[in-house]
C-alpha cells in the first residue's frame, strides 16, 4: 500500500507529504436497543492517502461515507481503531491535541453554529491563542486585528456579536480563528454549503487566496462536485467507509473510472438550460453500514457488476495515473 | 385566463410588521404557472421566494399582511376564501413539498397513515381506497414493496426515500399545483438528481403546475420550463430557462451565474466572479432599483424612482434602467478579455 501511494508522491520533492494517512480505520460500536449486543460499524476502513504542502485534497461522496469521520481524525478529534495519521511524517498519536491543533484546524459547515453566540468576534477569534498562553492581551488583539484584515473583515466588527454578522462574514470568522494558530493544515468540512452562491464565492476566492498565501494545505470535505473540482489538486472518493478511488483532480474529473465515480459525476447539475435532467443509474441509496453488502461494498447498485463482484472484495490497486478498487479494473 | 392556466398572481405584495416599521417582503409579483408547467422561482436567501410560495398557500406568519390585485387558483378567487376554506384547498388543488422531509412527516405515525389521512381528510374517499391509492403512489415514485414501507414509520427511510414519500403524499388528492420549496436541498447529489427526475415526470403525468424554488442555479437550468429570478422581494428578471441563463440581461442575474464554478467553462483554480456588499434591508420607504449598491453599472437614475419591469417580449421581462445591450456590455467586455 504504501509503496503504492510512494507513486504519487510529489516527483520534484523529496519532501515527506504534510498529511498522510496509512490504512487508517475507525470502527464504532453500537447499540441497537437497550438489551441488543453491541455490533461493530466501520466508519472509516484502511483508507490510505497523502498530501504535500500547499495542496487541495477533497474528500467526497454521499453522506455516510465516513468523510466527516476521517476529518475528526485529521483534527486528532477521534482516535483511528487502525493504522495511523501522520502530520509531516510524525504519528499524531505521539503528540498532544494541544500541539496538534498547531499544526491542524478546523472550519465547519454551518458558521451560525460554529462560533459562540455570547462572544464577541475579537473573543471567539483569539481563543486558541488564549488557550495555548500566547502572548498578551495586547499582542492578542493585534494578532486578531491582523488576521481580520487577512480574512476581509472590517476592523469595525471587533467587538459584534455573530449575530450581528451576516453568513459570510461568520465564515470569515470562522476562517481568521482558524488561522490564527498558523496552522499548516486547515480542515474544511462542507465549508459553502450554508451560504448563498454570491457569498460562495467570495469565501471560495478567499480560501484561494489565502493558500498562496500561507502555503496552506486543506483536506477539504464537500458533496458539492463543481466546487471541488474548482478547488481540489487531489481527490479521493469514498464510499461506505472506504476509499475507492483516488488520484489528481484533472484526471479524475476528465476520466472517472469507478462506477460510483462515474455516477456521481453525472449527477452534477451544471446551469445549462439546453440539458435535461441525467439519468443515473445507482437504483436506491446507500445500504445500512452496520450490514455491509458482501463483496465489494458498491455491488447492489453498480450497473456493471457482474458475479465476482458480489464475491469477492477487490483490492486498492494502481491504475495508469490513479488508485482504484474495482474489479472492472482488475 | 386560458383553460390551461393552473395560478395566476397579480401585483402580490407581503409587507411584514417589525419592529423598525414594515418589512417590504414581497413588492409587486406577478406570475402564472400552467398546466404541466414548471415555473422556477431562484435567488438568495432573504429574496422573497419562500413568502411568495407561503402566500400563495395563504400561510404567512400573523404578522405579515398580504396586498394582491389577482390570486386565482384554476377558476376560484383565493383572495375571497376563508381560512377553512383555504384550509380544504391545502392538499387537495394546492400539494406542497418542503425542503426537510423528517420535519414535514409526523414522526409517531406510520407513513400509510398519514399518506391515507390527506385523502380521507379531503372526502375522496375511505380508508380502503385510500390505502390502494397509496399503494399504487408509492409504485409510481419508485418504491419497491410499498405495502411494506406503507407501514413503516419516517424514521425508517432514508432521506430520499421519505422525499419519494413526500411527493407521494402530494399526489394522493391530484393537485392542480405542486409547490416546491429547496425539495432536494437535504439530499445526496445522486439522490436529488432522481428525485428531480422523479418530481419532473410524475409533474407531467398528473399534468400539475409546479412551482420549484431554489437558490441552485442548476436545479434550475435542468427543470425549469420558465425561470423568475428575485432579488430583494421583486421580480428581476423572468424568461424562459435558456433566455435566462443564455442571455442573462439584469446585472444581478449575470452576477449570480458569474458565482458559481462551472465544470468545463470556469478554469479550476481561477478567480470566481462575485457581487460585492449584501442584500439590502427592506425596511421603511423603498425607492430607486435595490441592486443598486452591488451593481458594476450603477448610474444616477438608478438612485431613484420606481423601476419597472421591462417586457421584451411576452413571458420575458427584466427590471432595470440600462436596455438589455447595455447591460450585457459587462458580459462582452469580460468574453473579449
Amino acid at each position: 500500500m504504501n509503496q503504492l501511494m510512494g507513486q504519487f508522491s510529489h516527483p520534484d520533492s523529496d519532501a515527506v507529504p504534510a498529511l498522510e494517512c496509512r490504512n487508517v480505520g475507525r470502527t464504532f460500536m453500537i447499540k441497537k436497543g437497550i438489551f441488543a449486543e453491541k455490533q461493530p460499524l466501520k466508519a472509516v476502513q484502511d483508507v490510505s492517502l497523502q498530501v504535500n504542502r500547499g495542496e487541495v485534497l477533497a474528500i467526497v461522496g454521499e453522506s455516510g461515507c465516513g468523510k466527516t469521520t476521517l476529518a475528526k481524525m485529521l483534527l486528532g478529534l477521534l482516535e483511528p481503531t487502525t493504522g495511523e495519521i501522520l502530520l509531516d511524517g510524525e504519528p499524531i498519536n505521539s503528540v498532544s491535541i494541544k500541539d496538534i491543533a498547531r499544526k491542524v484546524q478546523p472550519v465547519f459547515q454551518d458558521p451560525y453554529s460554529s462560533l459562540n453566540p455570547r462572544k464577541t468576534i475579537e473573543q471567539i477569534i483569539s481563543l486558541p491563542l488564549k488557550v495555548h498562553e500566547i502572548g498578551s492581551q495586547a499582542s492578542r488583539r493585534a494578532r486578531v486585528e491582523e488576521y481580520m484584515r487577512l480574512v476581509g473583515l472590517p476592523k469595525r466588527l471587533i467587538h459584534s456579536y455573530p449575530n450581528q454578522l451576516s453568513g459570510g462574514q461568520r465564515q470569515r470568522v470562522a476562517i481568521a480563528r482558524a488561522l490564527i494558530m498558523e496552522p499548516k493544515i486547515i480542515v474544511c468540512d462542507e465549508p459553502t454549503s450554508a451560504l448563498d452562491v454570491s457569498v460562495q464565492a467570495h469565501i471560495l476566492n478567499l480560501l484561494q487566496d489565502l493558500r498562496e498565501e500561507l502555503n496552506l494545505t486543506y483536506a477539504f470535505i464537500s458533496h458539492d462536485l463543481a466546487v471541488v473540482e474548482h478547488l481540489a489538486d487531489w481527490v479521493a472518493v469514498m464510499y461506505l467507509g472506504r476509499l475507492i478511488e483516488f488520484g489528481k483532480a484533472v484526471n479524475i474529473f476528465n476520466d472517472p473510472k469507478h462506477p460510483y465515480t462515474r455516477a456521481l459525476l453525472d449527477s452534477v447539475l451544471t446551469p445549462d438550460a439546453s440539458l435535461g435532467l441525467p439519468e443515473i443509474t445507482l437504483g436506491r441509496g446507500l445500504p445500512n453500514p452496520l450490514t455491509p453488502p458482501s463483496g465489494c461494498y458498491f455491488h447492489p447498485r453498480c450497473p456493471e457488476a457482474s458475479d465476482q463482484c458480489s464475491a469477492e472484495q477487490p483490492a486498492l490497486i494502481k491504475n495508469e495515473n490513479r488508485l482504484i478498487e474495482c474489479h472492472l479494473y482488475g | 385566463m386560458s383553460s390551461d392556466t393552473v395560478l395566476e398572481v397579480e401585483n402580490l405584495s407581503v409587507d411584514i410588521a417589525v419592529p423598525a416599521g414594515t418589512l417590504h417582503a414581497v413588492s409587486n409579483v406577478n406570475l402564472q404557472v400552467d398546466k404541466g408547467e414548471t415555473l422556477c422561482i431562484v435567488g438568495e436567501s432573504g429574496c422573497g421566494k419562500s413568502i411568495t410560495s407561503l402566500a400563495i398557500m395563504n400561510l404567512l406568519p400573523r404578522k405579515a399582511t398580504l396586498a394582491a390585485d389577482k390570486l386565482a387558483l384554476e377558476d376560484r378567487d383565493l383572495l375571497s376564501l376563508s381560512e377553512a376554506q383555504f384550509a380544504t384547498l391545502r392538499g387537495d388543488r394546492i400539494g406542497m413539498i418542503f425542503q426537510d422531509p423528517m420535519t414535514s412527516l409526523n414522526p409517531v405515525f406510520r407513513i400509510g397513515d398519514q399518506l391515507e389521512e390527506v385523502y380521507i381528510q379531503h372526502g375522496k374517499g375511505g380508508r380502503k381506497e385510500a390505502r390502494e391509492r397509496a399503494e399504487f403512489l408509492l409504485e409510481k415514485v419508485g418504491i419497491v414493496a410499498p405495502t411494506e414501507r406503507l407501514s413503516q414509520y419516517p424514521h425508517q427511510l432514508s432521506g430520499g426515500l421519505r422525499q419519494r414519500m413526500m411527493i407521494a403524499m402530494t399526489l394522493m388528492c391530484d393537485p392542480a399545483l405542486i409547490i416546491a420549496d429547496e425539495p432536494t436541498t437535504a439530499l445526496d447529489v445522486t439522490m436529488q438528481a432522481q428525485t428531480l427526475n422523479l418530481l419532473r415526470s410524475l409533474q407531467k403525468e398528473f399534468k400539475a403546475g409546479l412551482i420549484l424554488i431554489t437558490h441552485d442555479l442548476g436545479v434550475v437550468a435542468r427543470m425549469a420550463d420558465r425561470v423568475m429570478v428575485m432579488y430583494a422581494g421583486r421580480a428581476v428578471e423572468t424568461g424562459s430557462a435558456e433566455e435566462v441563463f443564455d442571455m442573462p440581461t439584469h446585472p444581478y442575474t449575470q452576477g449570480l451565474i458569474d458565482c458559481i464554478p462551472v465544470p468545463g467553462r470556469t478554469e479550476p483554480g481561477s478567480k470566481l466572479g462575485s457581487i460585492r456588499g449584501i442584500v439590502p434591508a427592506l425596511v421603511g420607504d423603498l425607492d430607486g432599483c435595490m441592486f443598486r449598491n452591488r451593481c458594476d453599472l450603477v448610474s444616477d437614475a438608478c438612485r431613484s424612482g420606481d423601476i419597472g419591469l421591462i417586457e421584451i417580449s411576452a413571458g420575458r421581462a427584466y427590471r432595470c434602467h440600462l436596455s438589455s445591450d447595455e447591460s450585457k456590455i459587462k458580459t462582452s467586455v469580460e468574453g473579449a478579455v
